[in-house]
């Protein structure tokens, strides 16, 4: 049953989901950072656009894409000039996978920078660090695992993701077919034997990521 | 010495506090909610006035009429917070070193080890705050703030986390350690008795409005 012809699927997922990852926390921490303690005009709404993305149909995020990426598209447009295309491309598929996967990272480091007392920072200052120490030495450290859950939340969602991906990044066995693509493909075509050891293969990771980040989680107990 | 002129509008009303203090132990006294916590804040530059003038020793820290405001980290003014604050990722001795890490080798600062010896928590060094009790975590607390040489130490309801016990044997110390160190010391506390014991000065706030007490007359009371 355990038999797998072709594995691009698998590496490719892993790659996109890296590359969103990495760069959903580059951008949502900082970003979370920011708006966890300070309020200005117009922050609800711009918390809202944020989070949007979570609660938006794929194919509603997908289409959005399109709009912006596509070869008639608002930036799309600009770089077909420069001879660069996004769409069907994996990279298509690393965009979407951002898109859906940041909100979840910027809503777990938000919470966990909220949690950390403010008092710790205000210690920090008296015995006479920085700002910027204080942040690399009180508050990320505690605030780590709710951030190391957001890194897993939008590792599992990148991982996920299909609808916005089919739109924007198509269906290219070996070029843009990620697990989740490759599974419905193969469920449709009748080759079970694909379908089922894709199946077994993102369950038992995921559950394997799940349960070391919660036992880690669980130690950092203050 | 330490000169003060505060004022700072809150929500409900309006602090306005005045005082000097030598190296004697001036106490803040009233309820919870009467801007006590707002007076040690606006010291540690933790807090912004609304006007006022502090002076450290002739050096402006703030002043409304000058438009100076040092940040505090430059203030060199200890803070011992009401719950101490204690980093909780880090050990005892990871703390106290904090202090020295951040204001780097041009301060003149104390050998830990001698400090801590003294406050008798050497013992406790590699430890974290929860596996400590409430008068260790105070006099961890202490000599984290007191490393870094400060010329004015602030404490926020120092005593109020401790069993009556340990409340009654830390009075003492804290008195005892206010005549080794001859800086101006800052304590808030809702507590009268406490007041009484360890004030030089006392001056009680109500809503923000500040009256100095005469001594005798809170003994009496």
């Amino acid at each position: 049953m355990m038999q797998l012809t072709d594995w691009t699927p698998i590496i490719l997922s892993v790659r996109v989901a890296l590359i969103a990852v990495v760069t959903v926390t580059c951008l949502g921490l900082p970003l979370a950072r920011l708006l966890a303690r300070r309020d200005f005009l117009g922050k609800d709404v711009l918390e809202a656009v944020i989070t949007l993305p979570m609660v938006l149909p794929p194919s509603v995020i997908g289409y959005g894409l399109l709009i912006l990426i596509g070869k008639n598209g608002i930036i799309g447009q600009k770089l077909e000039a420069l001879g660069i295309s996004i769409v069907f491309t994996w990279w298509a598929a690393v965009l979407a996978a951002i898109v859906v996967s940041f909100p979840l990272m910027y809503q777990s480091a938000r919470a966990a920078f909220k949690s950390v007392d403010v008092n710790y920072e205000k210690a920090a200052r008296t015995l006479g660090a920085g700002e910027l120490k204080i942040f690399f030495a009180i508050t990320l450290p505690l605030a780590m695992p709710g951030i190391i859950s957001g890194v897993v939340l939008s590792f599992a969602r990148a991982m996920g993701e299909f609808g916005a991906t089919l739109m924007v990044a198509g269906n290219i066995p070996g070029q843009t077919q990620t697990i989740p693509l490759a599974i419905y493909f193969a469920v449709d075509s009748g080759d079970e034997a694909t379908a089922r050891t894709l199946v077994a293969i993102i369950t038992v990771f995921s559950f394997m990521v799940i349960y070391w980040v919660n036992r880690w989680a669980k130690r950092q107990n203050y | 010495m330490l000169e003060a002129k505060i004022n700072k509008k809150l929500m409900f009303f309006t602090l306005d506090i005045e005082f000097q203090v030598n190296n004697e132990i001036l106490v803040l006294w009233g309820d919870s909610g009467a801007g006590k916590t707002t007076v040690l804040q606006c010291l540690a530059g933790l807090e912004k006035p609304s006007s006022g003038i502090i002076k450290l020793n002739n050096n402006k820290l703030y002043s409304y009429k000058d438009r100076i405001d040092i940040s505090t980290k430059d203030r060199n003014v200890g803070y011992l917070f009401q719950d101490y604050a204690l980093f909780p990722h880090l050990t005892v001795m990871q703390n106290i070193m904090f202090g020295i890490k951040a204001k780097g080798k041009a301060a003149r600062l104390l050998n830990p080890a001698e400090l801590l010896r003294s406050f008798g928590i050497m013992h406790l060094t590699s430890r974290y705050p929860r596996q400590l009790s409430g008068g260790e975590k105070q006099r961890a607390a202490l000599v984290r703030a007191l490393v870094t040489q400060p010329q004015l130490l602030l404490l926020d309801e120092p005593l109020s986390a401790l069993d009556k016990k340990t409340r009654i044997n830390l009075r003492k110390e804290l008195k005892e350690l206010h005549k080794q160190w001859q800086i101006p010391f800052i304590l808030v506390t809702h507590d009268e008795e406490e007041a009484r014991f360890l004030g030089d000065k006392v001056i009680n706030i109500r809503k923000g409005k500040a009256k100095q007490m005469n001594l005798q007359k809170i003994t009496s009371a």
